[in-house]
Formats: C-alpha cells, sequence, structure tokens
C-alpha cells in the first residue's frame, strides 16, 4: 500500500470542500435574479389581478389615465390577450405536434438517410433562427399573400419555433427504445405502422410529452413573431383569420403607453401561473402514465 | 407425399456484406412437434439463419437471402412477410413485453397490433389459455391489469411466449431465450417448452450445450456460417459424425 503523507489529504479534503462551497454559492447565484423577477412581479402586479382581469378586454389610454388621476386601479384586462394566446398556441400545436412527431420517427428511423441529414440539418438552423426572423418569414410568406395580419399567421410562426424541440425530442427518445420492442412488434405480425403507431409512440410517450411541453412554453412567451403576423387587437377575437392579440403582445404594448404601464407586471404574473400550471399538469400526466 | 416436415430449408444462404455469406447454403428438414436446437459458438449464424424463418432481416436493407425456406409448403422468401410472421411465432433473448400494456394486453397484443377486434369472452379465454400453457395464469390472474414489466425477468418471458403463442402460430422461434434468466427460471422454461411441443414445433438457438442435450429431439451444429452438422440429439452428443462438433461438444473452441 501507498503511503499517501497525512498533509496532502487534508490539503485535498480541504479543496474538496471549496469545490462544494462553491458549488453551492454559484447556484444561490443562479437563483437570485429569478427570485428577484418573481418577487418584483408578484409584489407589483397582484393588486391588479381581479375578475375583471380575466374577463374585460385591454382598457383605453383614456380611461386608465382617469382611473389613475382618481388614483385606483386600471380597470378592464387582459382577455383578448388570453384568448388570442391560447388560440394561436393551440393552432400552432396542432400544426407542429403532428408534423413534429412525424418527422422524428422520420429521423429516428432512417438516421443515415441524405434526406434525414438534411432535416436534422434544417430543424437545429429553424432552432437556432431568431424568433423575429421566423417573424419575417411569416410576414412575407402568409401576411403579404392573404393581404392582412391574422391570428393564423401568428399561428404558423409559433408552429415553425415549436418544430425542432418536437422533433428532436421525439427523435431522441425514440433512440432510445430498444430495438428489440420493435422487433417484438414485427414479430407478432403487425404492420409497421401499427407498430410505430400503438407499440413505438406509446413507450416514447413521457419523452414525446416533455418534447411538447417545452415547445409550448417556450412558444407561450413569444412576441416578436406575432408583432409581424398577428399583429394584435384590441377586441376579443375567435375568427383565426382576423388579426389577434395575445399576452406577451399587450406586455409590449402596455410598455410602450406611459397610462397602461403599470399593467405589464399583472401581465407578466399571469403569464408566468400560466406556463407554472402548464408544467404541473404536463408533469402530473407524465408521472402517472409512467404508473 | 406426405411427410411430418413442417420446415424445410433449401440451400439457404444470407449475407449482410456482399459476396460474404455469413450463413453458406444451409439445407434441413425440421420435423413437426420437435424440439430442434440450433448450436455453434458466436458468430457462426445460428441467429441470423433463426431470424430468416421470421423475415426479421426484413428490418435491415442491406441483409440479402437467397435459397428456400418452405413452411408448411409455401416458400416463405416469397410470401408477405405479415403473414410468415403471424405463421412462425417469435421469443428473443431478452424479455420484451410491451411496456405502455397491460399483462392481459400484452398477451393479446397479436390481436391488437393487426387490428383485430374479438368478443370480450374469446378475449378472455384466450388470454387464460396462453396463460395457463406457461404456468403463469395462477401468478397473475390476480393481477392482469397491471404493467407487463411488472413482472420478473423469467415470468416476463413467459409472457412474450404467451403472447406468441396467442396467435396460434405453426412454428415457435427461439433466439436464446433463457440466456438473460437465472438458472430456476431457465428451468421453468424448458419444462414449459417440452409441454408445449405436443402441439407445436420449437427451433430454438441457445449457446447452452447441456440445454440443447436437456430438451432438443434434433440438434444442428453450426460453424462459421455453415451446418456441420444435423442429427437426432443424443447421437449427436454421444456419437458425432463431425470433428468439429466433436471439439465443440468437448469444450475446445466456442
Amino acid at each position: 500500500m501507498r503511503v499517501f503523507n497525512s498533509s496532502s489529504v487534508s490539503w485535498r479534503q480541504l479543496k474538496d470542500r471549496a469545490f462544494f462551497i462553491a458549488v453551492c454559492t454559484l447556484s444561490l447565484v443562479m437563483a437570485i435574479p429569478l427570485v428577484a423577477i418573481i418577487g418584483e412581479v408578484i409584489q407589483k402586479g397582484y393588486k391588479q389581478i381581479n375578475l375583471q382581469f380575466f374577463t374585460e378586454v385591454a382598457p383605453s389610454t383614456l380611461d386608465a389615465m382617469l382611473a389613475r388621476e382618481a388614483g385606483g386601479v386600471i380597470p378592464g384586462g387582459i382577455v383578448n390577450g388570453i384568448i388570442g394566446t391560447l388560440l394561436m398556441v393551440g393552432a400552432a400545436a396542432l400544426i407542429a405536434i403532428p408534423v413534429g412527431i412525424m418527422g422524428g420517427v422520420y429521423l429516428a428511423e432512417k438516421p443515415k438517410a441524405i434526406f434525414s441529414i438534411i432535416v436534422k440539418f434544417l430543424t437545429d438552423l429553424i432552432q437556432g433562427t431568431p424568433s423575429i426572423i421566423v417573424g419575417i418569414i411569416a410576414y412575407t410568406v402568409i401576411v403579404v399573400p392573404l393581404g392582412s395580419y391574422s391570428a393564423i399567421a401568428g399561428s404558423i410562426a409559433l408552429s415553425i419555433m415549436m418544430l425542432p424541440l418536437i422533433v428532436r425530442s421525439t427523435e431522441e427518445t425514440l433512440k432510445m427504445l430498444p430495438t428489440t420492442l420493435k422487433e417484438a412488434g414485427l414479430a407478432l405480425g403487425a404492420s409497421y405502422t401499427n407498430v410505430v403507431l400503438k407499440v413505438l409512440l406509446p413507450s416514447a410517450f413521457s419523452g414525446l410529452f416533455t418534447g411538447i411541453l417545452l415547445a409550448t412554453s417556450r412558444v407561450l412567451g413569444e412576441t416578436a413573431p406575432l408583432m409581424m403576423t398577428a399583429l394584435g387587437s384590441s377586441t376579443i377575437s375567435w375568427n383565426l383569420e382576423n388579426p389577434a392579440s395575445a399576452v406577451p403582445l399587450l406586455i409590449w404594448e402596455f410598455y410602450n403607453d406611459p397610462n397602461l404601464i403599470d399593467l405589464i407586471w399583472s401581465s407578466s404574473l399571469f403569464l408566468l401561473l400560466l406556463i407554472l400550471i402548464f408544467n404541473f399538469i404536463a408533469k402530473y400526466i407524465v408521472e402517472r402514465s409512467s404508473k | 407425399m406426405k411427410d411430418n416436415n413442417i420446415l424445410k430449408l433449401k440451400d439457404v444462404s444470407i449475407s449482410y456484406v456482399p459476396g460474404k455469406n455469413a450463413v453458406n447454403k444451409v439445407c434441413a428438414e425440421i420435423k413437426e412437434n420437435s424440439i430442434t436446437a440450433i448450436m455453434g459458438p458466436s458468430g457462426c449464424g445460428k441467429s441470423t439463419l433463426l431470424r430468416a424463418i421470421n423475415r426479421m432481416h426484413e428490418l435491415y436493407p442491406d441483409i440479402n437471402i437467397s435459397g428456400e425456406i418452405i413452411l408448411r409448403d409455401q416458400n416463405i422468401l416469397k410470401m408477405n412477410p405479415i403473414k410468415v410472421r403471424r405463421m412462425a411465432g417469435m421469443v428473443f433473448q431478452r424479455p420484451n413485453p410491451f411496456p405502455t400494456m397491460s399483462i392481459y394486453n400484452n398477451v393479446l397484443a397479436g390481436y391488437k397490433l393487426n387490428g383485430i377486434k374479438l368478443p370480450k369472452a374469446e378475449k378472455d379465454q384466450i388470454v387464460e389459455e396462453c396463460l395457463r400453457s406457461v404456468g403463469l395464469w395462477d401468478e397473475v390472474k390476480e393481477s392482469l391489469n397491471k404493467k407487463g414489466t411488472f413482472l420478473s425477468g423469467g415470468q416476463q418471458q413467459r409472457l412474450c411466449i404467451a403472447r406468441a403463442l396467442a396467435l396460434k402460430p405453426d412454428i415457435l422461434l427461439m433466439d436464446e431465450p433463457t440466456s438473460a434468466l437465472d438458472p430456476i427460471a431457465t428451468n421453468r422454461i424448458e419444462e414449459l417448452l417440452l409441454e408445449i411441443k405436443k402441439h407445436l414445433t420449437i427451433v430454438i438457438v441457445t449457446h447452452n450445450m447441456s440445454q440443447a442435450a436437456r430438451i432438443s429431439d434434433y440438434s444442428m451444429f453450426m460453424y462459421l456460417g455453415e451446418l456441420v452438422e444435423y442429427d437426432k440429439t443424443e447421437l449427436m452428443f454421444t456419437n458425432p459424425s463431425d470433428k468439429r462438433t466433436e471439439q465443440y461438444l468437448n469444450g475446445q473452441f466456442g
């Protein structure tokens, strides 16, 4: 046995200790801005949150100014934004989920095909594309030919942003499944389609779901692509062909209006809570499915 | 002409790389209601040969098969692979029940995945019958709705056998089905195979010579892609006709 001299051992223990303390400190440093943002948003935003906030559309500058001068809370709410966000993100998910999953299945099944390599490269490229550029593309390809801003153009822009996350998470999850699972399905005489739909995708459910969740959370807060496609709307719009508002768009509009600026806090709080609730529901579903 | 050979292999060659046969011109006839063991050292082509019988190689386009494989008077290499696989069930090296399905649905997976709808009574009957035939019924009848992956390794493998039996195949192909199991689970599966061969033909690839000796009626010995010897198991183990078989059985290579 080799004998260590005891001073070198205690020096190493000391280094271990220092490293551990550094890890703890740095994770704390990372948590500070997050906690500060949430604290600020809650502190400044909670006053505005009442029933009206969820049932009325965004107030006009004049109403807000009068209310402020009278010292009360700003009237109105953000329901036009909430409905626009849910509608557009919902439609974007309807487009991106099937396309993304099928794309992911293809990439996992034919990893060496030339087409697959091209698709992978393009997916990575879209993932790295700034969202404002996706907005510009959607503007030139959809808004200009259609002749007007519309919620559907916003949905398509958002679905483009969702695609890479869904494609890659589907691909990664399917690759982790053992090949024997696919062989077991085929050995029972099942068609390839049925093996994919009834064996592989259900087995990959939690991974797929996590990917979809990440993608959805990401686009819930997207603003730039919507500015150029959905534009915004001061009324509730259920029609996908009309311009629509969205919560992040409203935050931007409030920010630019000195009379409405106080509303950014409550809107941000709402958006944070929405994403949080979304995450909790998703975690719950994933946990239940894995039982 | 009526013989009791259910499966005939005629000059079967299989290559992964063009010009290099992993299985080279194998000819053999397999008797109905028997257990035939395929033995040989690693890489001798025994799994490759077995997987050709239910067209598993279709998954990998580089693999090339020539010759004829005749199952019940039909050349399976010319049939629709989906039909072939319903006639030839397969059990794999590692137990692979479908993780999202209950025990009950795992047994019925062959029907479900083929889109065949059965009345509830018939489903119940198939599940009970198949689980009984693999000796699993008494162990799991209270927990049919639990996931298949909840069972132990040996139980999972028996569930996989039940899943294959549910489709009433003509032949059951087994690719080292006990190599991932402990001796007790292995023993149970061996007993089970001796029981089900009364209704079914079994071809089993095994690394384990004593397993082949214990359960098989006929044995094949393959070496470097060739079928070196194929005979009744007792004869092959007591009096092998080829020197290489003798050396393998004595443990001189493998």
